[in-house]
């Protein structure tokens, strides 16, 4: 018969707090972010960072759809894939890359930052985040402009000199880009709210999980720009610009 | 304390940002020699070498629990699913000798 | 079990505490947004089932006359997407899951409350969005929205109903993960996971399915919706598109959201067996993996829907054998809840007629799929009513049962009264005639090669479409009724005792109905689940 105190349980792998019906985070007050369902701070820590796992793992099922479309195109129109990549600005795809790398490191900073209880680390790095971000959006609406103005956008508009199957790929650039850019939005937005509260000073080594668990998010949406960039991107150069 | 207080320190992280930042270069310049099929397979290899580096520390999976990475890794082999068994139709459609296809 | 619960005097129930309606529209309890859930998906029921008799009153006849056939698609359109999105999805997991999940593992609440009522919310709107779509004229592609009629030629409110399916998925999402990390952890003390019900370990398997095959369905139907409004087209054959890509990425989510609405209700069954053997159910490490052996291969199957589009046959060959293999888990599953029936204690209370009901249609259900995993003999069956009765038989037969079974078995814990358990009886053995009489004759129509989504058929064939609609009456007279008593029991029902069935759990150990926090004080678990003692068990209360 398990007795709660002290007892090494196999549920969950910790020792329970027991019967404290809201637990103490070190023989105390409870800590005052700790929800009333869970027993201490790291077993919420932890729940957090599962769950923003299993979100990710969605969202991986979510963007493979679209890959899905991508492989099997490209696997019946190579050369069309070929051809329309050759439209695409390797340079501006290329700077968007690294501003990208550049944000998902301000934004390991910034957690880490949380984690030793720096508030003038945490701010600068999530300012640094928002400010990379929003210059990856912004690079990417003056790529946009620029399809618009070569007829690239699938529909009526679309360059009538270009074998057809190059819509498809348009379609698509223009499809994996904007959902990116969509999650790219989202996470600026969160990254804001996750700045008014570090200003705040809610964040310290004891309680950092939104923290954390946004930018689990970012990050994630820099790993799907960088297999965008190469598979959009990269596909026609050397047979020649 | 629990794994998941581990701190990385900042060395650590830049780095991870340089390699990202040089294999960011390799691809965009391996991108203009002709190696054949090789050009796709080099891509997505420093591709997911880029990602590797990104979940395993600016994510800090290296130092979760090893539920987190079997979540990871599935979530992966999930999509693997779909790719396999989406081309086993595409890859051989032209098997079947029908005009046209 | 536990170690006796404290029932102080003045328990305050989930239902009496915090009074008032924001409590209840603003609550993170557990408990309460499983009720919501179970008023709002009774609703879309009865939305579902106004589509039904439209399609069955019009299939009397042989000519198209009771409607026109654009009419008649927009009937069985909206009949699937309101049935499998807004009633048979949400079903168990967000009523009896959201409810007992917490409980069975000896916990407060889900891991994260707030986003449980989300999902409510996002539900709503999708439901809200739904009853737009319906006012607004419908929608006539069929629930599975095939290109390239759903992007260029059809003139209904597609993408709006694309909307609607897409915000109930996000809905679903929040639920499965939800459950995947409260059953990973918040498990009281000593409840291993071989300690859990299997219950949980069906949620487990379904929250699985919802996590990994709902976002591929999202952005399927996101596609389509591009199609539609931007112009981008994916899918359209003249610039080279693909139509039957749309059908793999579709299919691919909505194969195994099947599992999805049979195995919470394999979930339920498994409980209530063995609680009407008063035995430990048979096997049950073998029910437990077959729930995630159904849950992986689930997913590995969903070619065996293109056999007919033009798919390459050879992927066609690796389709059919793996839709073999999926069957075997189910198997495994029915022989062992036969299994536990067998040499049990058996009480004939109105639940064990729900679980017999059950066991009986999902067996036909179950092997008609062979048939159809057939690629030979779903060339003949493909698209016929042979179709549209086995998964009737699985989901209405299967899934609908079990629901309302496990409403029987579960109602004294979750409002704390007793309904009539003749009544119970009666709706039991209603529910399944009438099922049968609806469904039966339609794997004969479909045999003999009467074509699904067709509104007039040849003149042969008529008797057993009105065979067919004679049964649907007394279906849906079975579900009014069952509706009607239980209603009726909040209003005039008898206290429910903690314990009505005798059965084992964590969940009947508590009050009925729970306190807000589920127990008095928290469990400590040393036993298996279904410990059940030799011998009948005498009743608590």
């Amino acid at each position: 018969m398990a007795d709660a105190h002290g007892t090494t349980l196999p549920a969950g792998g910790r020792a329970a707090a027991g019967h404290d019906a809201h637990a103490a985070g070190g023989g105390g007050q409870p800590h005052p972010r700790l929800q009333h369902h869970f027993y201490s701070m790291d077993q919420q820590l932890e729940a957090s960072i599962l769950g923003m796992w299993i979100f990710l793992v969605t969202e991986i099922m979510f963007f493979g759809g679209l890959f899905m479309a991508y492989i099997a195109y490209r696997t019946m129109y190579p050369d069309a894939w070929a051809a329309g990549s050759q439209h695409l600005n390797v340079w501006l795809g290329g700077a968007n890359t690294l501003v990208l790398i550049c944000s998902s490191l301000t934004m390991a900073l910034a957690v880490r930052s949380a984690q030793v209880g720096s508030r003038r680390g945490q701010i600068v790095n999530l300012i640094l985040t928002i400010v990379f971000g929003t210059t990856f959006l912004v690079v990417k609406y003056f790529e946009y402009a620029e399809k618009f103005e070569h007829h690239l956008v699938p529909g009526p508009t679309f360059d009538p000199a270009l074998p057809a199957a190059q819509q498809l790929f348009f379609a698509l650039y223009f499809i994996m880009t904007g959902v990116h850019a969509a999650h790219m939005v989202v996470g600026v937005a969160l990254m804001a709210v996750i700045l008014v509260m570090a200003w705040k000073g809610r964040f310290g080594p004891d309680y950092y999980g939104p923290v954390e668990v946004s930018g689990l998010y970012w990050h994630f949406v820099d790993i799907v720009w960088i297999f965008l960039f190469p598979l959009l991107y990269l596909l026609g150069f050397h047979l020649g610009h | 304390m629990s794994t998941t207080h581990h701190i990385t320190p900042v060395r650590t992280y830049v780095a991870v940002f340089v390699a990202l930042a040089a294999f960011t270069v390799v691809t965009a310049a391996v991108a203009y020699r002709d190696f054949g099929f090789l050009n796709t397979t080099i891509a997505l290899g420093i591709a997911v070498g880029k990602a590797t580096l990104v979940v395993w520390y600016f994510m800090g999976v290296r130092y979760n629990t090893p539920l987190t990475r079997v979540v990871v890794v599935s979530g992966l082999f999930w999509l693997l699913i779909l790719f396999a068994l989406g081309m086993s139709d595409y890859l051989t459609r032209p098997w079947m000798g029908v005009p046209g296809r | 079990m536990a170690p006796a619960v404290a029932v102080p005097e003045e328990r305050r129930s989930y239902l009496d505490a915090p009074y008032g309606i924001a409590a209840w529209l603003l609550t993170k309890d557990h408990k309460r947004i499983a009720i919501l859930y179970l008023i709002s998906i009774t609703v879309f029921f009865a939305v579902g089932g106004f589509f039904a008799v439209g399609v069955r009153l019009e299939l009397l006849t042989p000519r198209g006359d009771f409607m026109s056939a654009d009419t008649y698609n927009k009937f069985f359109t909206l009949h699937g997407i309101v049935m499998i999105f807004f009633f048979l999805i949400p079903s168990i997991p967000a009523t009896l899951g959201n409810f007992l999940i917490p409980i069975m593992c000896g916990t407060k609440d889900l891991a994260f409350p707030r986003i449980n009522l989300l999902s409510w919310y996002l539900y709503v709107i999708g439901g809200l969005i739904a009853v737009g779509v319906i006012a607004g004229g419908g929608v006539d592609t069929g629930w599975t929205f095939y290109t390239p009629y759903s992007t260029t030629a059809s003139t209904t409110n597609v993408t709006l109903a694309g909307m609607a399916a897409f915000i109930a998925g996000f809905s679903s999402i929040l639920t499965g993960f939800n459950f995947i990390v409260t059953v990973h952890r918040m498990r009281a003390p000593g409840l291993t996971w071989f300690r859990l019900p299997l219950f949980v370990w069906a949620h487990y398997a379904t929250s699985l399915v919802m996590i990994l095959g709902t976002p591929v369905v999202a952005i399927t139907l996101t596609l389509m919706m591009a199609e539609r409004t931007l112009g981008l087209a994916v899918f359209d054959p003249k610039i080279g598109g693909d139509p039957v890509l749309f059908q793999h990425l579709f299919w691919f989510y909505s194969h195994p959201a099947v599992y999805i609405m049979i195995l919470p209700g394999m979930g339920v069954i498994s409980e209530m067996v063995a609680a009407v053997s008063r035995k430990q159910i048979f096997g049950y490490a073998f029910v437990a993996f077959s729930s995630l052996a159904i849950a992986v291969l689930g997913f590995l199957v969903w070619g065996h829907h293109l056999f007919v589009s033009s798919q390459s046959i050879y992927a066609g060959f690796v389709f059919s054998i793996l839709t073999m293999l999926v069957a075997v888990p189910s198997a495994v599953k029915t022989f062992n809840w036969a299994a536990t029936m067998y040499k049990g204690s058996v009480t004939w209370e109105s639940p064990t007629y729900w679980v017999v009901g059950f066991m009986g249609l999902f067996l036909i259900g179950g092997l008609t799929g062979l048939f159809l995993a057939s690629m030979g003999l779903d060339i003949h069956l493909t698209d016929t009513y042979f179709v549209v009765a086995h998964f009737h038989y699985i989901m209405v037969g299967g899934a609908i049962m079990a629901f309302l079974g496990g409403l029987h078995f579960w109602w004294p814990k979750m409002t704390g009264k007793m309904y009539s358990d003749a009544l119970g009886k009666a709706s039991a053995i209603l529910v399944f005639v009438g099922f049968n009489l609806t469904f039966f004759p339609q794997f004969v129509l479909g045999y003999m090669g009467m074509p699904r989504r067709y509104y007039a058929y040849p003149e042969e064939w008529q008797a057993l479409n009105v065979l067919s609609t004679a049964g649907a009456s007394v279906l849906g007279l079975g579900y009014l009724l069952t509706f009607c008593y239980l209603v009726w029991s909040l209003v005039k029902g008898r206290t429910a005792p903690a314990n009505p069935w005798g059965a084992k759990g964590l969940e009947w150990d508590t009050t009925s109905p729970p306190p807000t926090f589920n127990f008095d004080t928290d469990p400590i678990v040393d036993e298996p689940a279904y410990n059940y003692k030799p011998g009948r068990e005498v009743r608590v209360g």
